[in-house]
């Protein structure tokens, strides 16, 4: 991923800034600039989620794509916000721990790294809340 | 619109093919379909040509022009477009011949489809698979494309009674075909011991849960169903073309364990053709991954929610069983070149309702159906083929 395709996503990536539709109030993590309900409609503002959420499907993954190799096995999941969207997260677990239902929360962390002298991709996991 | 058929298939061997490149795999292809038609290649008004990734697996493009070159009809100028809609693009292809001709634009149109995908190391084919996918919102994070369906898998048997062991039987009973099938990447029967020995790749899914890297090519000829039989005496007709689009996340669904793209083709295709599941003597689903067959046969309506597990253990889904599914041995024993696959699938269904399926064969095959899907479900494309 090049320096601008990473850098203009940095406020998503680090601090969860998704977008809400004020018009019907549903909320977008990943962000959307249209909303699907209100259409032309719609008027999105930006929305910083809490970061809390829960559990709804996971896996472990063995087998990684090489930016991920020295990290399996690692809990990827899809965790649904408690604003309503779901997105797709890496758990920081034991993968043993990982349960559907569990409550998580967001935390800033390393996620990839472009080969030796590449950028450091940094980003949201999530930890589960004890 | 007009009614079309069928009049030529033509698929090279599946498998991972050092010998050949991406020229001689259409190539090929090409030629054993234009044979089965009897057809000289200046008849073709048009190609539809389905590939995925060509860009990232031999960083070749606008390939279109380039198979019309090889074809040896450049001098001719027919217009030859390339279709893309991940995995899904084959079927996509051969939709957009259909629809060519259905129209009344073009009369004998090529439905091809192709993916070289062993010119690169493992690692960088997995990569470009993930692109089928978010690549910013799933990709990024760390998503392959296993572990999308495992979590599809996961999800389904938190919510409904599949056993592992029945998850395993549907890689048995597509190796079990496969052997079958002399165009097939795996002609070696597994148990589901073998299933379950083999490396995880994604919990619950192991390797033997997963479609194979494949090279391949395959290619159909279709033309007006009145002009059918100036080239063939066994033309298939196409009952039915239905495609739909589903969100292009697994996170953003209605319901992660079903594909509602698939219901939506699913059901148009019923409704266009006129017909019911009864009427349905076989068909080719979109396996790749084990769990992917079954939520296919649930979300096409063949059996209940919840219930495909039992139904495949039970051997309905086997040579013989109430539906027979994947024939050919599936994405998983046939092997999957991603925009080769949707063709590929026409190809078998071709193959059965003219009788010609060897040790395969389902008995008085009259009506077979297709299901070939994008990403996680982002795309699904359903039809119907008929004997005349």
């Amino acid at each position: 991923m090049t320096v601008a395709r990473f850098w203009r996503k940095i406020p998503q990536r680090y601090n969860m800034i998704g977008t809400r539709c004020e018009n019907c109030g549903r909320h977008f993590f990943p962000p959307r600039t249209f909303c699907p309900d209100c259409r032309r409609s719609g008027r999105i503002v930006d929305h910083k989620f809490a970061g809390s959420g829960e559990i709804v499907t996971y896996t472990v993954i063995h087998t990684a794509n090489e930016q991920f190799e020295a990290f399996t096995p690692y809990v990827l999941a899809i965790v649904k916000l408690d604003e309503g969207p779901r997105m797709t997260a890496q758990i920081v677990c034991r993968p043993d721990e990982v349960k559907i239902g569990m409550r998580v929360k967001s935390v800033f962390r390393r996620i990839a790294t472009d080969g030796e002298s590449g950028i450091i991709h940094y980003g949201t996991k999530f930890v589960p809340v004890k | 619109m007009r009614d079309v058929a069928v009049i030529g298939v033509g698929c090279t061997t599946f498998g991972e093919k050092w010998s050949s490149g991406f020229r001689e795999l259409f190539i090929e292809a090409g030629a054993l379909a234009l044979e089965d038609a009897q057809l000289s290649g200046e008849k073709i008004d048009a190609m539809y040509v389905g590939n995925m990734s060509a860009g990232r697996f031999i960083e070749q493009e606008h390939i279109g022009a380039l198979i019309a070159d090889y074809a040896g009809l450049a001098t001719h100028h027919i217009p030859s477009t390339r279709v893309e809609a991940a995995c899904a693009s084959g079927g996509l292809a051969f939709r957009q011949a259909v629809i060519a001709v259905a129209s009344g634009m073009e009369d004998i149109v090529v439905a091809a489809g192709v993916e070289k995908m062993t010119d690169v190391e493992p690692g960088a084919s997995t990569d470009t698979l993930t692109g089928a996918a978010d690549r910013e919102w799933e990709g990024f994070v760390g998503a392959t494309f296993p572990g999308l369906y495992a979590m599809i898998a996961t999800d389904y048997m938190h919510r409904y009674p599949l056993t592992r062991e029945q998850l395993a039987q549907v890689a048995v009973k597509n190796h079990y075909n496969g052997a079958r099938n002399p165009i097939a990447q795996y002609q070696q029967e597994i148990t589901i011991d073998t299933v379950l020995n083999s490396t995880m790749v994604a919990e619950p899914l192991r390797l033997f849960d997963c479609s194979p890297i494949t090279d391949g090519a395959a290619a159909v000829i279709v033309a007006p169903l009145s002009r059918a039989r100036e080239f063939t005496d066994t033309p298939i007709r196409v009952l039915a073309s239905a495609q739909a689009s589903d969100t292009i996340t697994l996170h953003d669904r209605r319901d992660i364990s079903t594909l509602d793209a698939t219901v939506a083709a699913g059901q148009r295709a019923f409704r266009m053709a006129k017909l019911a599941h009864k009427d349905i003597d076989m068909v080719e689903v979109h396996d790749c991954f084990s769990i992917a067959e079954i939520c296919a046969i649930e979300d096409l309506g063949f059996c209940r929610k919840g219930e495909a597990g039992k139904f495949t253990a039970d051997g309905e889904t086997a040579l013989g069983g109430r539906i027979p599914v994947n024939t050919s041995g599936g994405l998983k024993a046939c092997g999957h070149p991603v925009g080769a696959t949707g063709i590929k699938q026409v190809y078998e269904i071709t193959q059965q309702l003219r009788n010609d399926a060897g040790k395969r064969q389902i008995d008085d095959a009259k009506i077979g159906m297709t299901h070939n899907v994008g990403g996680t479900g982002a795309t699904a494309v359903v039809h119907i083929l008929g004997r005349c």
